[in-house]
């Protein structure tokens, strides 16, 4: 099956059969696929699905096994990452390609001339960028460091770049991903405009109402696979979820589940040292309920995560755990105190790649009796332990010995998952969980977060997902700029709503 | 007290203190293109060893001392590709192969030298660099003798701090060695190499600072022997930090670290040197230096990319 673009307008790119393996991993799968101009298509698919790598191919990163590239009805040279730019291709990627040392203008400049030319000719550049950002309303300040940028803008200088070499393609990589609501309809302003002047964009993305939103034509890709096309006004949510993921998907089951004290709870609150800090934040964690942190990342939810693992100690304000106040807050003491954590980042802070599955296991319980006898590692009962949770969490590895890098970031997450909550924690912290994880997997943590929640643990959720934060939650704060909104229990706020908040303005009212 | 002054009044102290600074100079142009493209090159001291001694036996071998300036320049670019290949390519420890680069360098000089001249006791010497003052700018009151009246090898250490500075901040070239070393995947992501900006840094670098190296030999001593460069590759290295990775200010420190140091040399002959252990004097420029450093670095900025192998495919 091969999307097909309207024949009424030309072709700006075509895909023919791209084919790529990687050892017994069929990567891509004869890929077709044709935008013309003027035309939004979206590349819809999940984790795994294939569209980094049909993106890194047209880049010229890795060269197809099979299949053709055109750009503009001429073919495209394999391998060569010069190549696709020189023809009109850009890419704004998910995780920005910026120097951010370095001006707007001397981002944009760089590889645009030359380079053992004589000039740089700035005073030129900058009248066209003016020019640019007038036509697409993009408005940044070329002479600002992009450091100083925030990431909205920071987006803006990357689609400025792709249209300050001319793109004719733009594609955009999980755009929305760190933006508020607000700035993704800034930015799907700024594509409206790209198309109306005959740009082809190509919207990567696994958010389907903006797939519904933004995009012409829809083309689903499902391990390597095109899976189907459609218009998007033939079709709706569900029917584009169902593909993607090749069954009806369905929120997990909620039961009801009585809850019980609370077991940590945060009144007016502050932090130090962090960017940005936590003020006046009041927050209760309460047995045998999800608590979803829902906001952009960088808005405090370290400062949050860091507090409640005991790597930061309240500036201002009272922290109660189990209804009492608690001396010398520290990482021991959170451990002591049944504070079991999931970290964000689950290979730096989560895991030491180079140790075994089974000292990663224990790392966190040396001093436990159960692992050591006079202070001698047990390293006897860790593996056991160890062997306890492959099986227990289904973590496939080739044993307890294996090195934990080796691990699939499923896998990783699992062994972190089962590590914590093997020791049936009072209170969970579940810092971005499923990020990155494929859809079985994502169930899998989902499901045992559910279970823990059922046992009578109080469970903070933070994602930068909105969708999953309403599935999972029962109650629902948003933070932004170190400030936390109100509860919201489920179900009483719409996505709409919370993203306003997101963006800062509830609280000019609440606080 | 009285004698410092008269120290510091002298003509001679001044004209010292650039004669000093030039070897400096060279090298810490070449140890700042490296790591304004991410690559700390810490084989600086060896290769200056390398350049000082390929210069000399240049010239001793009946080369030209211009050509003998040129040979350095390549034995340099050699040890250079060397370290580009471990670290660029392979992506090795930065550390580790600039400190092996250290060793291999100096040593195989050494051992070179005593292969081509098992016999010699005393060093051999060789016509040098003579002092040509610059006609007209010589003549200047003050700043003539100082600058102007040195060697051509100190004239070309100026013109290659302003052309390096310009080339960083005002060409295609410089921008893209600039971005390489700030985030090498934007540099990537405009269809440039990563790995050719980086090699070419390392490489020119490293000829550099084995001009450095032969400033010595060539400009300085008239011969060439062990322990001569004596870690002025180190003061480089800091002083690109004290130049917070730009050109004219690393100049400046430059100077200021070649102004202690002669000084020290004329405080050894006053009444002062005859009171406390000459170690204290030859120490320092080092402690001034340091000091320098502690007041100027706090808000250097470092390349954000030093010393990140860059590793295609990886984020």
């Amino acid at each position: 099956m091969s999307g097909t673009a309207p024949k009424s307008r030309p072709v700006a790119l075509r895909l023919d059969g791209i084919t790529k393996r990687f050892g017994a991993v069929l990567a891509n799968d004869a890929i077709s696929l044709e935008v013309a101009q003027g035309e939004v298509l979206a590349l819809l698919g999940e984790n795994g699905a294939g569209k980094t790598t049909l993106m890194n191919i047209l880049f010229g990163h890795y060269t197809a096994d099979q299949g053709r590239i055109e750009v503009l009805g001429e073919a495209l040279p394999a391998g060569q990452p010069r190549a696709a730019l020189d023809r009109g291709v850009g890419m704004v990627h998910q995780h920005f390609t910026l120097a951010e040392n370095l001006t707007v203008l001397d981002n944009l400049l760089l590889g645009t001339r030359p380079l053992f030319g004589l000039r740089l000719n700035r005073g030129a550049a900058r009248a066209r960028i003016a020019a640019l950002a007038q036509d697409f309303g993009l408005a940044v300040d070329p002479d600002a460091r992009v450091a100083d940028l925030s990431v909205g803008e920071r987006q803006r200088v990357e689609i400025l770049k792709a249209l300050y070499r001319k793109a004719r393609v733009l594609i955009l990589d999980e755009p929305t991903a760190v933006l508020t609501p607000q700035e993704a309809e800034a930015l799907f302003a700024t594509l409206r405009h790209a198309v109306a002047q005959g740009l082809a964009v190509i919207f990567i993305s696994h958010k389907l109402h903006e797939v519904i939103g933004i995009a012409d034509r829809v083309v689903v890709l499902r391990h390597g696979r095109v899976v189907g096309e459609v218009a998007v006004a033939d079709t709706d949510p569900a029917r584009l979820a169902a593909m993607m993921v090749g069954a009806e998907i369905r929120s997990p089951a909620i039961p009801t589940v009585a809850e019980g004290a609370v077991a940590l709870r945060l009144e007016r609150v502050a932090t130090q040292g962090f960017h940005p800090d936590l003020v006046n934040a009041s927050l209760d964690l309460v047995a045998g309920r999800i608590t979803g942190l829902a906001g952009v990342s960088g808005n405090g939810q370290g400062a949050l995560a860091a507090l409640i693992a005991g790597l930061a100690v309240p500036v201002a304000g009272r922290f109660q755990i189990g209804g009492r106040d608690i001396p010398d807050w520290s990482p021991l003491a959170a451990i002591g105190q049944g504070v079991a954590r999931i970290p964000e980042d689950r290979h730096h802070a989560g895991t030491i790649g180079d140790f075994t599955l089974t000292e990663n296991a224990v790392i966190e319980r040396l001093r436990d009796p159960r692992f050591s006898r006079h202070g001698w590692i047990d390293w006897r009962a860790a593996r056991r332990h160890a062997e306890g949770l492959i099986y227990g969490y289904d973590i496939r590895c080739s044993g307890p010995d294996a090195r934990i890098r080796l691990l699939s970031g499923g896998n990783m997450q699992k062994l972190i998952l089962g590590r914590a909550l093997e020791e049936s924690p009072a209170i969970i912290l579940a810092n971005q969980p499923v990020r990155g994880l494929d859809i079985g997997a994502v169930r899998f943590v989902q499901e045992r977060l559910l279970a823990a929640r059922a046992r009578g643990a109080a469970i903070l959720l933070i994602s930068e997902d909105l969708e999953e934060v309403m599935a999972l939650s029962d109650v629902i704060h948003v933070i932004s700029d170190g400030r936390l909104s109100p509860q919201f229990p489920r179900g009483s706020m719409s996505a709409a709503d919370l993203g306003l908040w997101m963006a800062g303005q509830g609280f000019d009212h609440a606080a | 007290m009285s004698e410092i002054f008269t120290i510091i009044a002298s003509v001679s102290l001044w004209v010292a203190m650039v004669r000093i600074a030039s070897p400096l100079i060279f090298a810490t142009l070449g140890e700042l293109l490296c790591e304004r493209a991410g690559v700390l090159n810490l084989g600086i001291e060896g290769i200056m060893v390398a350049g000082a001694f390929a210069g000399w036996f240049a010239a001793y071998s009946g080369m030209g001392l211009w050509p003998a300036v040129g040979v350095a320049f390549l034995t340099g670019m050699g040890f250079g590709a060397l370290h580009a290949l471990l670290t660029v390519l392979f992506g090795l420890s930065q550390h580790v192969v600039g400190i092996g680069i250290t060793l291999l360098a100096s040593s195989s000089s050494y051992f070179a030298y005593r292969l081509a001249l098992p016999e010699v006791t005393s060093p051999p010497k060789i016509e040098a660099f003579a002092t040509w003052p610059v006609p007209v700018l010589s003549q200047i009151p003050l700043i003539g003798p100082v600058l102007f009246s040195q060697t051509p090898l100190t004239y070309l250490a100026y013109g290659l701090a302003i052309a390096l500075a310009l080339v960083l901040a005002r060409t295609p070239l410089g921008l893209a060695i600039r971005a390489v070393g700030e985030n090498p995947t934007s540099v990537e992501a405009q269809g440039l190499s990563v790995a050719g900006l980086r090699s070419g840094a390392v490489i020119a670098g490293s000829g550099l600072m084995a001009v450095g190296g032969s400033f010595l030999t060539l400009s300085a001593f008239n011969s060439f022997f062990f322990e001569m460069v004596n870690g002025r590759g180190w003061i480089c290295i800091a002083l690109v930090v004290f130049g917070a990775w730009k050109p004219g200010k690393a100049v400046a420190g430059a100077f200021l670290f070649a102004a202690f140091d002669a000084l020290q040399i004329r405080l050894q002959q006053t009444p002062l040197g005859a009171h406390l252990p000459y170690q204290i004097f030859l120490m320092l420029p080092y402690l001034l230096s340091i000091l320098a450093l502690i007041v100027t670095s706090r808000r250097a900025s470092v390349p954000a990319a030093l010393m990140q192998p860059f590793r295609k495919g990886e984020r």
